[in-house]
């Protein structure tokens, strides 16, 4: 055999027999491009990996094929024609999209909605939550190659966009949270139906946790690959699930801005994070695994399948409490409202992370300047650190992991 | 920590170089120097009173106005601002600090203003830095790799200044009737 083929940075070791040690032959890197085509990357988001053989050495995320710039069409919108704009960020859950921008230009003008109207915001947002959860959860399951759980999680969530379009007319880009209250109140029977689907839903939970939470290969192919210490994760900006499945307890619907946290004041609900070891345990759910580490791939996901259920929990109570209210859910705004002149910014917690929009207005009812903090952007950043040294195949399993979504990316 | 207690660190330990404050506004923000941002920026990350380790957005301002008519009643000179929303875990307090810049440096149209990057405290700020040097055309010196990261490589201009134009064509391809 030639010794001197092989590549000289790793050079081939003899070892004390004489014989020539495989493990040591590095094979040639080679560049691989995943994306922006592959199916498993969630839209089109690019990834240039160098590999040796089966094993990642580096990856460098492409971004910004999806960009249109829409902190521009910011500039030249009233706050509530660019409500349509901010559906189209992140699409699997629109209505917390809707929400964010609507509570930062209430912010500005100092608005206040009804009581009734936030409780019906908390419903229509939780829904959603649960819909891109199961998203999340059960794309995971595609990308490592289990088609099952991804049909029943789909079947799911068409019930819960059949609910949306009965509400508001729109399956997926629903501009329906709104400055100033919401489009329209809920038809009647409309929280029954609502009641009912979570009825049905509390088993397909239990279900989705056989097929992937628990499951035995599941567990192999997540735990601990793509771990996330907390200090990596707070310092690139790493937000939601995927710094609560690092451990750090912080959660906007508790540690936000109050004109955010007020519209969570008398609900029953505990933040999903490992503190001290164990998940706030209010339901049954399958014990974290041996091989799982905090903050790998399978943390993050176990953390969004806790939320499902907590968001649930948070819609029966909010159904209750609208159902008490009085009143109406409050006016939108009119399309040409002069907003105050002044900068308002405000993060809200999303499926996805911390949401943050920024709007500075001179005074006219178009705004100076838009910004968007989006969540995904930073978890796309962060996949080089945590990718380096994994296997090829996982590559799938750690981007399903950080749930991204390349609307809010690319913006 | 208030916001008032976190000024008068920061005016005790850096005096002159804090620049300005307003505490009565929606959030409250101080403004610092541009030279002296790396220097403030690690204080607040550093001290464990402050400790904040968390940088949640970086937002860059155009205030220009292409209008002669009405650039001419505007409450402001021509400049860009840097606005840096930081928080801390631990102390659960939020700052927002600004800083201003010209828009072009030394006033040579083209010539990209300058100011120190923050991606060594912050490794999120070499995405955010990227993306305000691609967009408002701000060169962060000290970041590793700012490249362009929304628009193409080969993209001219900024968009978001406010006397951008949109180019004819791109690539062969016609972008406006």
């Amino acid at each position: 055999m030639n010794l001197n083929a092989t590549n000289d940075r790793r050079p081939s070791t003899l070892d004390p027999r004489g014989e020539l040690v495989e493990f040591d032959l590095a094979t040639d890197e080679m560049l691989v491009n995943m994306g922006p085509q592959h199916p498993s990357t969630h839209g089109v988001l690019r990834l240039v990996l160098r590999t040796d053989g089966e094993v990642v050495l580096s990856a460098s995320p492409r971004v910004g094929y999806l960009h249109r710039c829409g902190e521009k069409f910011g500039e030249n919108l009233s706050p509530r024609q660019f409500i349509p704009f901010t559906d189209r960020l992140d699409y699997i859950s629109s209505m917390n999209m809707n929400l964010g921008w609507a509570l930062t230009v209430e912010k500005l003008l100092g608005h206040e909605v009804t009581e009734k109207c936030r409780h019906l915001r908390i419903i229509v947002c939780e829904l959603n939550r649960i819909a891109n959860h199961l998203v999340a959860a059960c794309s995971t399951g595609l990308d490592l190659g289990s088609f099952t759980p991804f049909m029943w999680a789909f079947r799911e969530r068409e019930k819960i966009q059949n609910l949306f379009e009965e509400l508001c007319g729109a399956r997926l880009t629903y501009s329906y949270v709104t400055v100033g209250g919401v489009t329209a109140d809920a038809p009647p029977g409309w929280m029954k139906k609502v009641e009912q689907f979570l009825d049905q839903f509390e088993p397909v939970v239990v279900e989705l946790n056989t097929v992937l939470t628990s499951n035995a290969i599941f567990i192999r192919r997540m735990a601990g690959t793509g771990v996330l210490s907390p200090a990596m994760a707070t310092g690139y900006g790493c937000t939601g699930p995927v710094l609560r499945g690092s451990g750090v307890d912080w959660d906007l619907r508790r540690d936000g801005e109050p004109i955010y946290t007020r519209m969570y004041n008398g609900y029953q609900w505990s933040v999903i994070a490992e503190v001290d070891g164990k998940y706030p345990q209010d339901h049954p759910y399958p014990p974290v695994p041996r091989p799982a580490v905090l903050g790998d791939s399978w943390h993050r996901f176990y953390v969004r399948m806790l939320e499902v259920v907590q968001s649930m929990h948070l819609v029966r109570q909010a159904i209750e409490k609208y159902s008490r209210c009085g009143g109406d859910v409050g006016k939108p705004l009119p399309l040409k409202q002069k907003l105050p002149p002044g900068e308002a910014y405000l993060e809200t917690e999303t499926p996805k992370g911390q949401l943050g929009f920024m709007i500075i207005s001179d005074g006219s009812p178009i705004p100076w300047r838009v910004r968007i903090r989006s969540c995904s952007f930073f978890h796309v950043q962060v996949l080089p650190e945590i990718c380096r040294g994994a296997m090829l195949a996982d590559m799938t399993a750690i981007i399903a992991s950080m749930d991204i979504v390349l609307g809010e990316v690319d913006r | 920590m208030t916001i008032q207690e976190i000024h008068d660190r920061l005016e005790k330990k850096f005096g002159p170089k804090v620049t300005g404050r307003n505490f009565e506004v929606l959030d409250p923000w101080i403004e610092i120097q541009a030279e002296s941002l790396i220097e403030v920026a690690r204080f607040l990350r550093d001290q464990p009173d402050l400790d904040f380790d968390m940088l949640h957005c970086v937002t860059a301002v155009d205030y220009f106005q292409p209008d002669p008519k009405k650039a001419a009643q505007a409450p402001w000179q021509p400049h860009l601002e840097l606005i840096y929303h930081l928080s801390s875990f631990t102390h659960r307090h939020r700052l927002v600090l600004k800083t201003s810049l010209p828009r072009w440096q030394d006033g040579v149209e083209g010539e990209l203003p300058r100011i120190a990057s923050l991606s060594d405290l912050w490794s999120t700020a070499e995405w955010h830095e990227r993306e305000v040097f691609d967009l408002m055309g701000i060169f962060f010196t000290g970041n590793a790799d700012l490249r362009r990261i929304l628009c193409p490589q080969d993209w001219v201009g900024h968009p978001l200044r406010k006397d951008y134009q949109m180019p004819e064509e791109y690539q062969g391809i016609r972008m406006r009737d």
